[in-house]
């Protein structure tokens, strides 16, 4: 069995996404906590929020790295982010807003087995990645 | 019981204009782009006017007409700032009806709470701060027999406001008061989903205030909010919202060397001790009052009390009359009755983002003591956005335990002992709210200081009265709201350091 994903897009997502990209460019996650809109994922141009070593990388959606704070993974990390789209108005800076869709993170909860194997890998910060994502994002 | 008639509908008591604009300089504008977004009634989800889609034009030029306005804004003396204040108050309690049924269509929240909550805390939000203002001295400290130093309070500038869609007048209130007070000008960014109630306020009161001192800028987050948080232009930024955005707005003021305030929510614990259950009597039913109001507004409040912490030797007895509370006095209704007491979620995605954490909290294996679902509400309500007031029993290390869903969901746990409820209280990212339920007052004094949250409700929730300070611990942020403190955050210290010694120092 392969280590799953952390974090996955639905097709409805991964659909927005590409829209965003080629209307924004290379894109980036972070998922919010808190007041209003929180909990929700925020997406922004690539490199426009300062991802670093209170963060986590999860991994990629359709090629966009996502990330998370680490404390706030600390309680979510037993569960798959599902990252889906609804109608929706507004939240914070993210950029879908206008479009009349929001993203918004569903979850699934991992197996035993699951947790196992993704405790054998480590995540890396914020930091350790951005300047590669900028590099390979261009 | 009462029954508001439907804006637009015979006889009712508002009628919202086809199009709100800008409010820029003392008058309404149209966006430079003239593009406009539907704004939705979550009572019904059906659009009922159209609002301004701003872009950064527009935000810059609320930031000229606020530089032309704040200079003499600044020095207008207290008196006739406060008293302006007090006019507008006075202005919005002649209205109180009206405003509060638009705030209600806007945001979807009963109008019993808008009719005696929302709009009454509002006024007297400006009565406050106008009697602040008048009160606030500097100081003189006589540091040596010749030597004085003075310390005179002085208004920033223009200040860039980015407020919230739960309580939309409110916290314009809480936010604009301390800031017109202080003598700033403002341009301020209503949240996208509940434009309409601050633009009809606009038009109520707008005059009352020299141009350019109050500006309004509506549309997206990206569009028009990021610009005015970003500009180079603005003095301080005050945000209400979540963390993510709470950040980025800070990273933007770190860029400017610009202060913040932010208040980015909770997850506030309401902790019960064995005792409230020691006798049958008033007490006791107000604590179990205390429980509910995590249905108060749809639970769409940043200290919505979403963790129930209850001692484990009254557990059983506590969850019977805690669902039977529930049942009977949170359900949700026809926002426009005076009897409903849970109305309408603010958004469709809000709505989603609820019944998706109450989908997480099954799938972690909470059990569902109560609701667990959407509501369906027949007629006209049919397509707005109700939820069933929703009580999850569980542990807090699961998700429900540790977000803020911004709902009407609540998620109880037991503890054993006052050791326990603390750690299980303080078990949390953030520290906005938390509320105490004892008849045992070193008990409730022990623990309103252990709780690592900016305010702890004792054997009372959900009051905001003015003059009480609101602000986060940990991750809900930094500033201290509707309090006289709040000036301080709008305000820069001017120090002159006087000699009054005729002779030289003898240095050189």
């Amino acid at each position: 069995m392969d280590v799953p994903d952390r974090v996955v897009a639905t097709p409805g997502a991964v659909t927005l996404i590409r829209a965003l990209r080629t209307r924004h460019g290379p894109l980036m996650f972070h998922q919010s906590g808190g007041c209003c809109d929180g909990s929700a994922p925020m997406c922004y141009p690539r490199g426009e929020f300062k991802a670093g070593h209170s963060d986590l990388f999860l991994g990629d959606l359709d090629g966009e790295p996502f990330f998370i704070g680490a404390k706030q993974y600390d309680v979510w990390g037993h569960t798959q982010l599902i990252v889906d789209v609804v109608e929706g108005r507004g939240a914070g800076f993210s950029l879908e807003a206008p479009t009349g869709m929001r993203f918004l993170a569903k979850a699934r909860v991992f197996t035993r087995e699951e947790r196992d194997l993704l405790a054998t890998q480590r995540l890396l910060h914020g930091d350790e990645v951005e300047l590669a994502l900028v590099t390979a994002g261009g | 019981m009462t029954v508001y008639k439907a804006p637009h509908t015979s006889g009712a008591k508002v009628k919202f204009e086809s199009r709100y604009q800008n409010y820029i300089g003392g008058a309404f504008k149209a966006p430079r782009k003239e593009q406009y977004f539907e704004n939705i009634s979550p009572v019904n989800g059906k659009p009922f006017c159209e609002v301004a889609r701003s872009t950064a034009e527009d935000v810059e030029a609320a930031l000229d007409a606020a530089h032309r306005a704040a200079p003499a804004w600044g020095k207008t003396a207290p008196a006739k700032r406060a008293e302006i204040l007090n006019k507008i108050a006075d202005r919005m309690e002649q209205n109180l009806e009206m405003l509060a049924l638009v705030e209600t269509w806007d945001n979807g929240k009963p109008i019993r709470e808008t009719l005696a909550a929302d709009l009454p805390l509002a006024i007297d939000h400006f009565r406050y701060f106008a009697s602040c203002i008048r009160a606030q001295e500097g100081t003189c400290a006589e540091l040596d027999d010749n030597t004085v130093a003075y310390h005179f309070k002085e208004p920033l500038g223009v200040i860039a406001q980015i407020i919230p869609w739960n309580f939309p007048l409110l916290m314009a209130a809480w936010k604009l008061a301390p800031a017109l007070a202080a003598g700033n000008a403002v341009v301020l960014k209503p949240a996208e989903q509940t434009p309409a109630g601050i633009s009809v306020w606009a038009h109520l009161v707008g005059d009352l205030l020299p141009p350019g001192v109050l500006n309004i800028v509506h549309g997206f987050g990206v569009e028009a909010g990021k610009p005015l948080a970003s500009s180079d232009r603005v003095a301080k930024v005050a945000f209400t919202g979540e963390t993510t955005t709470g950040r980025l707005i800070m990273q933007y003021a770190s860029e400017n060397i610009v202060p913040v305030t932010l208040e980015l929510g909770g997850k506030s614990p309401n902790l019960f001790f064995a005792d409230i259950f020691d006798k049958s009597d008033d007490y006791a039913d107000k604590a179990m009052e205390g429980f509910a109001m995590f249905a108060l507004n749809q639970g769409e409040v940043c200290t919505c009390p979403s963790r129930a912490l209850v001692d484990k030797k009254i557990l059983g007895q506590f969850r019977e009359r805690a669902v039977e509370r529930v049942k009977n006095h949170a359900v949700p209704g026809n926002p426009l009755d005076t009897d409903t007491t849970v109305g309408a979620q603010a958004s469709k995605d809000q709505l989603e983002k609820i019944l998706s954490y109450i989908d997480i909290g099954k799938k972690e294996g909470a059990e569902v003591l109560l609701g667990g679902a959407r509501a369906e509400l027949e007629g006209d309500l049919a397509g707005g956005y109700y939820v069933q007031p929703t009580i999850f029993s569980g542990d807090n290390r699961m998700r429900v335990f540790q977000e803020e869903i911004f709902g009407p969901v609540v998620s109880m746990t037991s503890f054993d002992g006052f050791d326990d409820a603390i750690q299980i209280a303080n078990d949390t990212l953030y520290g906005l709210g938390a509320g105490v339920w004892t008849r045992d007052g070193n008990t409730a004094y022990r623990a309103g200081r252990a709780i690592q949250a900016g305010r702890v409700w004792t054997n009372c929730y959900h009051l905001y009265p003015a003059h009480a300070a609101f602000g986060g611990y940990k991750q809900s942020g930094m500033g201290r709201e509707t309090h006289a403190m709040m000036l301080n955050h709008y305000q820069q210290t001017k120090n002159l350091l006087v000699s009054y010694d005729p002779k030289p120092m003898g240095f050189f």
